[in-house]
């Protein structure tokens, strides 16, 4: 059971009080009539479920009720830090771009 | 004769008083501070159990948690428990314990007259062999298993309680033995709030067993009680003794168990202790001192009784002052065996030495040493009698000679020293073997947030363990801001002959020609099966564990693994290093399952929620149905009733006069704010934007793949205010799901949502007279048809009580929920109790709900529907708003091509043939009336009910195309019997919706 701290309440606390939230930062198709059934449905199945670095969300369902984002090494539970959605997202935009020129 | 009480100074026991216990049905005595094991030992009690699959008889091996073989059933009862190791077990007046191996006894094991054929049932032989018939297997499992031993589970309600404690500190030290000890002074005295613990019964690890170590120029003893005492004195330091930690996760979090009065006898417990504590502990800094296990040598009939290690015999000896024998064979590959040689012939054994080392030498004239020779089998029937030593080539792993044959009553092995790394690798990481100490290792660095100190770092000299307890505390101070330098204790540094390091010695036969080696006793696993293992082509070390058996036992290989791990790579042909060892998980001792628990067992084991209105529906004799973590009312037996009587009768009362119902469990969620209609909008499949203050809908909630996930009644309150409900069970999920949409996906919408489940009590006022009921009571809303229509709201005072009145209907009967302050909600129900009374008001619970509700082809969610359900399914497009601006959640899944196909299954309703014949829910749906290979499965039935108001069954099902089918006759198939139902609507009652519109 691994502790996470909350950016909003600004408190570690236990893994108990959170509920995950999937992965992190799936852009939902702005214009969904216009993709096709395979883009569509990659978007509703299909998720990186990557064995190492990952972007996720977690809610402090006993607390605060906000959503806000992990960067955990799923193969060791590591975790590299919280964000707010907000903040969170150029840290994984950068990750992202990290990744694609490799 | 074998093992004896002696007269030994500094024992831990207390040999002026006597305790009485009794082991198999015998009578022995014993002594306060002695195990089971002790106690016997001095009686010279040695065969303690038979072996797993050869039945071959086994004794004492160790002398703590290392113990393979001497499991027993202690105590009867209620309290009795399987598998505790006679080693651990501390004696109490009146123990009672039972060997659990050997059938039908110890002294005459029948598995054993089997076990002569032992050649034929080597590693793999039970996957091998009970194979054919299929058929048998149940009779195999229960043949094998009374064979296998192992003690029986108490068949009676644990009566003892058991609780959790949470710890928050700054430093844990886990072990306390010089090292431990060492560690926990050391941060104590730099104001570090620190935990020590100790898996036995007193502080002092292997010091108590070494009496002569020297530390600070103070005995053992002396050394223990001097910390122990300054330990007492600090009270931001806690000692806990009886307490072994048996698993370390993610960020320091270490889990421990305390067996607070299993020492004590059961009628001298203490009554509001619990008896077992877990300690969760979430620390700053980890300190692993866990110490190091010896390693017997792997020969001949090594699993003969009186074949010990040589760390046993010493502790024996010093702890608890008995003599393991009195003519001693010891063999071994250090110096250790020089110590435990003085240590019993100074006790009066006379002790033969055998080193494998060709340059040993006796200390002193009071015991023989043979250098270069080790033991090539042990012989005896029934226990050991006697060894055949061998000469050894001086470097390589052979006999040079036929050896001689020597007589002995015990005989002691020790191959060197195994670190305790459990804890260490329990984040799935493996320890380093150390080719020059032949032992796999923690790294003295440890790792961020956890040192390791002490011999479980290969440290095994007292003087070099100290100092590198040192400079591991150094650093853990340093990561807690304290820069104290520590001193190192001084510690004598003796001389040490080098090691010779060896694992299975050699008997100058091929594996597997001569006396079985073992090296797994609880899994009777020997060296001749390892080496199966590989010729079999089994390479990595984790499958000859499984292959084998090895290390999976109790004991968890804490003698067996390395000898196994090191055997398999010399079979391999590979380094050791290479072959590594398997995966170390989670408990490192057995935990019972009362500890685990806790306090949450029984009544607590899961929270029970009720409403507001309980007390009155357990006043009306209501029997109740947990839904969720709720209680909720499910049928009200009048006397004599049962539950088929009461449903019939609450069905057609909500019809034909007037019922009531508390609905106060449905979920609820208040949506605030200027955005909270195009929020609606967006997350349910139906259109909002119309929908006027003081008008309720149905709202259908579909997930991103367009099936159905939820449903229930929105209201609006005001024009930036709604009022949604939510299935009972679905409430907390819906939240999240609404909340979790709005703060990733939609963040400038200014919507609030509020769970305000339990602010408001609901109570539905159901049937044909409920107007009636409700004028009774409420004067200031006109309940004329067509002022108060149906889906409207109004607020109002009903019994004095400001109230919301939702006419919705969930009955398709005329039908009035009243929502009122939840505290409220008893005085309002009673008001309604007693002012329908003079229309014989019926109070109904969930079946007759379900039933109603069937009755109008209402579905419910997570009954008719399982997540693969979209609205075309289940024939309500209409509550579908194509229309809509923004592409609601679960819009463009409708269109995907399986979602959109023909041939879906789709709702419908079922009459079976037999109007008495109720169908059973989950029954297969098939076109055919017999069974046969090409049979499709169409559906399953979903709902079914006995309908008192048409006084026939009805049934909801989902059947592939089932909207083609009407009139259509299918088969449902249950339990072996057949029920031919005719397809229709899954509306049965009032198909136009008449009723709650009067």
């Amino acid at each position: 059971m691994f502790l996470l701290h909350c950016p909003h309440c600004g408190e570690t606390r236990d893994e108990e009080e959170f509920s995950n939230a999937g992965e992190a930062y799936i852009p939902r198709p702005l214009q969904p009539e216009a993709v096709d059934d395979a883009t569509w449905g990659d978007y509703v199945f299909m998720r990186r479920n990557t064995k190492g670095w990952f972007w996720e969300q977690w809610q402090h369902t006993a607390a605060c009720r906000k959503v806000f984002a992990v960067k955990r090494n799923t193969a060791t539970y590591e975790i590299a830090g919280t964000w707010t959605l907000a903040e969170g997202k150029a840290l994984f935009l950068a990750d992202m771009a990290k990744e694609q020129t490799k | 004769m074998s093992g004896s009480r002696v007269l030994q100074a500094g024992t831990r026991i207390d040999s002026t008083r006597t305790v009485n216990f009794s082991f198999d049905g015998r009578d022995y005595t014993g002594h306060p501070g002695d195990t089971l094991a002790s106690a016997l030992l001095a009686h010279g009690v040695r065969r303690m159990a038979r072996s797993f699959k050869y039945g071959r008889p086994r004794g004492i091996i160790g002398a703590g948690a290392e113990e393979p073989n001497a499991l027993v059933q202690l105590g009867t009862g209620a309290l009795t428990t399987p598998n505790v190791k006679a080693t651990q077990a501390e004696l109490y007046e009146g123990l009672s314990a039972r060997s659990t191996s050997g059938w039908p006894s110890l002294d005459f094991d029948l598995k054993s007259v089997l076990g002569q054929g032992s050649r034929f049932m080597p590693a793999g032989f039970y996957s091998k062999t009970f194979k054919w018939p299929q058929k048998l297997w149940p009779l195999y499992e229960t043949v094998i298993r009374k064979f296998a031993g192992f003690g029986d589970a108490p068949a009676e309600p644990d009566p003892e309680d058991y609780d959790h404690l949470h710890h928050h500190v700054d430093v844990l030290v886990v072990g306390g033995g010089a090292c431990g000890l060492l560690a926990a002074l050391q941060a104590g005295r730099a104001g570090l709030k620190t935990l020590l613990l100790d898996e036995q019964n007193e502080l002092g690890g292997w010091l108590l067993s070494d009496p002569n170590a020297q530390i600070d120029g103070r005995s053992s003893e002396a050394y223990i009680r001097s910390v122990q005492a300054a330990l007492a004195e600090m009270p931001h330091v806690t000692v806990l003794v009886r307490t072994t930690a048996f698993g370390m996760y993610e960020q320091n979090l270490v889990q421990a168990v305390e067996l607070l009065q299993d020492h004590i006898a059961p009628g001298q417990r203490q009554a509001h202790l619990p008896r077992h504590r877990m300690h969760k502990i979430r620390a700053h800094q980890v300190v692993l001192a866990t110490g190091a296990i010896e390693r017997p040598l792997v020969f001949g009939n090594n699993d003969l009784p009186g074949v010990m290690t040589v760390s046993a015999g010493q502790t024996f000896l010093h702890r608890y002052g008995v003599r393991v024998g009195q003519r001693v064979v010891i063999c071994g590959t250090s110096d250790l065996i020089h110590d435990c040689a003085e240590s019993l012939a100074k006790a009066g054994a006379q002790v033969t030495v055998a080193d494998v080392r060709h340059s040993a030498v006796a200390r002193n004239g009071s015991y023989t040493v043979m250098a270069g020779h080790c033991i090539a089998e042990a012989t005896g029937g029934g226990e050991v009698k006697g060894v055949k030593l061998v000469p050894l080539h001086p470097t390589r792993d052979e006999t040079t000679g036929a050896g001689s044959f020597l007589a002995c009553d015990v005989v002691l092995s020790s191959g060197g020293l195994s670190p305790t790394v459990h804890l260490f690798c329990h984040d799935g990481s493996r320890p380093q073997w150390d080719e020059s100490l032949a032992a796999f290792v923690a790294p003295h660095t440890g790792r961020k947030g956890v040192a390791c100190a002490g011999s479980v770092t290969g440290a095994f000299e007292l003087a070099d363990a100290l100092a590198q307890t040192t400079q591991a505390m150094q650093q853990v101070l340093a990561a807690c801001g304290k820069t104290d330098t520590l001193p190192v204790p001084s510690c004598p540094q003796p001389r040490r002959l080098q090691p010779r390091p060896m694992f299975r010695l050699p008997d100058g036969k091929a594996e597997g020609a001569g006396a079985k080696a073992f090296v797994d006793y609880q899994n009777d696993v020997s060296a001749a099966d390892i080496e199966l293992a590989v010729r079999e082509n089994y390479h990595s070390i984790e499958h000859v564990k499984r292959y084998t058996a090895l290390g999976f036992g109790t004991d968890q290989g804490k003698l067996s693994n390395v000898n196994g791990f090191v055997i398999t790579a010399r079979a391999l042909k590979r380094p050791v290093s290479e072959v590594g060892t398997t995966t170390y998980r989670p408990a490192y001792t057995p935990v019972s399952l009362g500890a685990l628990a806790g306090t949450m067992s029984g009544e607590l084991f899961d929270p029970n929620r009720y409403g507001a209105i309980h007390a009155s529906h357990v006043a009306r004799g209501a029997a109740l149905e947990p839904v969720g973590q709720w209680q909720r009312p499910w049928y009200f037996a009048k006397p004599g009733e049962d539950l088929h009587a009461a449903v019939a009768r609450e069905c057609l009362a909500a019809r034909n006069g007037v019922a009531v119902m508390d609905a106060s469990t449905l979920g609820k969620i208040q949506i605030d704010g200027p955005d909270a209609r195009e929020f609606l909008n967006r997350i349910y499949a139906n259109a909002w934007t119309q929908l006027a203050v003081g008008k309720c809908r149905y709202g259908l909630m579909l997930d991103e793949n367009g099936m159905v996930m939820d449903d229930g009644v929105t209201a609006c309150i005001e024009q930036n205010q709604f009022y949604m409900t939510t299935t009972t069970g679905g409430a907390a999920r819906v939240l999240n799901w609404l909340e979790r949409w709005h703060q990733t996906e939609w963040p400038e919408l200014k919507v609030w949502m509020t769970s305000v489940t339990d602010h408001w009590s609901t109570i539905a006022l159901v049937g044909p007279k409920s107007r009636a009921v409700l004028a009774k009571l409420c004067a200031d809303i006109d309940l004329s048809p067509d002022s108060f229509k149906f889906m409207d709201w109004r607020a109002g005072t009903v019994h004095g009580l400001p109230v919301r009145v939702f006419r919705i209907s969930f009955s398709g009967e005329l039908s009035y929920e009243l929502n009122v302050e939840s505290g409220y909600g008893r005085a309002l129900w009673e008001a309604v109790m007693a002012a329908g009374a003079e229309f014989d008001i019926t109070p109904y619970g969930t079946e007759t709900m379900h039933v109603l509700r069937a009755e109008k082809g209402f579905i419910i969610v997570g009954q008719d529907t399982d997540g693969s359900m979209s609205p075309m399914d289940l024939d309500m497009a209409w509550a579908v708003g194509l229309k809509k601006p923004f592409s609601f959640l679960g819009k463009r899944s409708l269109s995907r091509s399986d979602t959109a196909r023909e041939g879906r299954k789709q709702l419908v309703g079922l009459l079976p043939e037999d109007p008495a014949s109720v169908l059973v829910e989950g029954a297969q749906i098939m076109e055919s009336a017999t069974v046969g290979a090409q049979n499709q499965m169409l559906g399953h039935v979903t709902s079914s009910y006995h309908s008192a108001f048409l006084g026939r069954s009805i049934a909801m099902a989902v059947v592939a195309g089932g909207l083609q089918r009407k009139e259509q006759t299918l088969y449902v198939h249950a339990h072996g019997k057949v029920t031919p139902a005719k397809v229709g609507s899954s509306v049965f009652v009032d198909l136009k919706g008449d009723r709650q519109n009067v």
